[in-house]
């Protein structure tokens, strides 16, 4: 996929995230927060400078619009600093085979390790920084729940639709 | 100094990530104070702008729901009015003062909400109206139901208003029927309820008891009304939480006034005043 791709799609889907995803609030508080794709699609690169102020300013454009001062900045940041980590940890690749990585060759029980656990971690920092308290800890729990659930079906029926376009 | 170096150079990622994130949490915390968040909020052009084009296509959904609406709210505005001036003729004034005549403490400015929220803790509207409509900071923001919001970050054409469904929100309101008062705040959980607080123990509240905002601020009117008591937590307690079902759906609104108090100076002064 190149830059122009990469650049349309994350466009693309921070609109939707804006428009749509933003005004489902199915049971007021359970959104899928799909912008999260820009952390799979980003390609890897051995210097991360890039990636992790576009994340930054991806997140925080998205913040611009929804009014939240900085939670989706914060949350996006966060797992786009882990991401190296688990790629290393779910697919044992090293910084050589970071220039042909793309997560529709891999082996499907891989990708849905890794993007489950990104999904997860996200969803969490950015509830709790939503709630900013130590209280209705469980709320935040069940919204991490159900929301990452939403997110996760609707990447997994995207990717699959959309597996021949993207790659 | 070469170790200093040599530390910065193999955690400089990390450090980054630390530099970044230290501001998101910054952008995060301004959020929460009122009037604070300069850069980050919804009432710049760029997304004014983008919510202006979105909201007007969006609009012509419910053109038919918000028509009815308007035209009820005018049918219950000229039936008062019709009062009114039934209660004038039957005064008579003798001598005519020519400032009575013009007037005015409150004037209304109709504006229509370009982004709603209602899902999230800290629930931020963004409006159409700005500067250059005379809407400042620390506005009312009712509709012909109730009340809305406080305008906080206001740009030359769009601002930002922050919901009653905001946790950080405190609203004076009072019960209709008598004069205690107490503060209206939200617990973050139904976007349909909110809960009064600090009602004194010796009022008697019942269900289905009417409350309105309480003049005592110099944000809201008198008698803006806000909802009807559903039920009551802890009665006689110090502790007591009423809930209140609000009149507004806030899922749904759309045409909204701000409100305009030619008092405030004023009151603000001689509060400025009495204080030191």
């Amino acid at each position: 996929m190149n830059k122009f791709r990469i650049f349309f799609w994350s466009i693309l889907i921070l609109l939707l995230q804006i428009l749509l995803f933003n005004n489902i609030n199915f049971s007021q508080h359970i959104n899928p927060y799909l912008y999260i794709t820009f952390i799979f699609i980003f390609p890897l690169n051995k210097n991360r400078f890039v990636f992790l102020f576009t994340a930054f300013i991806y997140g925080l454009t998205l913040d611009l619009f929804s009014d939240t001062g900085g939670i989706h900045a914060a949350s996006l940041l966060f797992v786009g600093f882990l991401r190296l980590s688990f790629i290393k940890l779910f697919f044992k690749k090293n910084t050589i085979d970071y220039l042909l990585f793309n997560l529709h060759s891999e082996a499907f029980g891989q990708v849905f390790n890794y993007v489950v656990t990104i999904t997860v971690i996200h969803h969490f920092v950015l509830f709790s920084l939503d709630n900013f308290s130590f209280h209705n800890m469980e709320t935040v729990f069940l919204n991490t729940l159900y929301s990452s659930t939403f997110t996760l079906v609707l990447y997994f029926l995207g990717s699959y639709i959309l597996r021949k376009k993207i790659t | 100094m070469q170790q200093l170096i040599y530390f910065i150079r193999k955690y400089r990622y990390f450090l980054f990530f630390l530099l970044l994130e230290f501001i998101a949490f910054n952008l995060v915390i301004n959020n929460h104070s009122f009037h604070k968040s300069k850069f980050i909020n919804s009432a710049n052009s760029i997304t004014g702008g983008f919510y202006n084009k979105t909201t007007s296509i969006s609009d012509y959904f419910q053109l038919n729901k918000e028509n009815s609406e308007l035209s009820n709210e005018n049918l219950l505005l000229k039936n008062n009015l019709q009062k009114a001036l039934q209660v004038l003729e039957t005064v008579h004034i003798s001598r005519s003062i020519d400032t009575i005549q013009f007037k005015q403490r409150y004037s209304f400015i109709n504006g229509r909400i370009e982004k709603n929220q209602y899902a999230s803790y800290h629930n931020f509207l963004t409006i159409n109206l700005g500067e250059l409509d005379s809407v400042f900071s620390e506005m009312a923001v009712i509709n012909s139901k109730g009340i809305i919001g406080i305008t906080e970050h206001v740009s030359k054409n769009y601002s930002r208003v922050q919901s009653i469904l905001n946790t950080n929100s405190k609203i004076n309101a009072k019960l209709k029927n008598n004069s205690y008062f107490g503060s209206l705040t939200w617990n973050g959980s139904d976007y349909n309820t909110v809960q009064l607080l600090d009602i004194p123990r010796q009022a008697i509240v019942k269900i289905g008891d009417t409350i309105i905002t309480g003049g005592m601020s110099s944000i809201f009117p008198e008698g803006v009304p806000i909802g009807q008591v559903i039920n009551i937590k802890e009665e006689a307690t110090i502790k007591r939480v009423i809930n209140i079902r609000l009149f507004n759906d806030m899922s749904n609104l759309k045409n909204i006034y701000v409100i305009k108090d030619f008092d405030k100076e004023e009151i603000m002064n001689l509060e400025k005043s009495s204080n030191e």
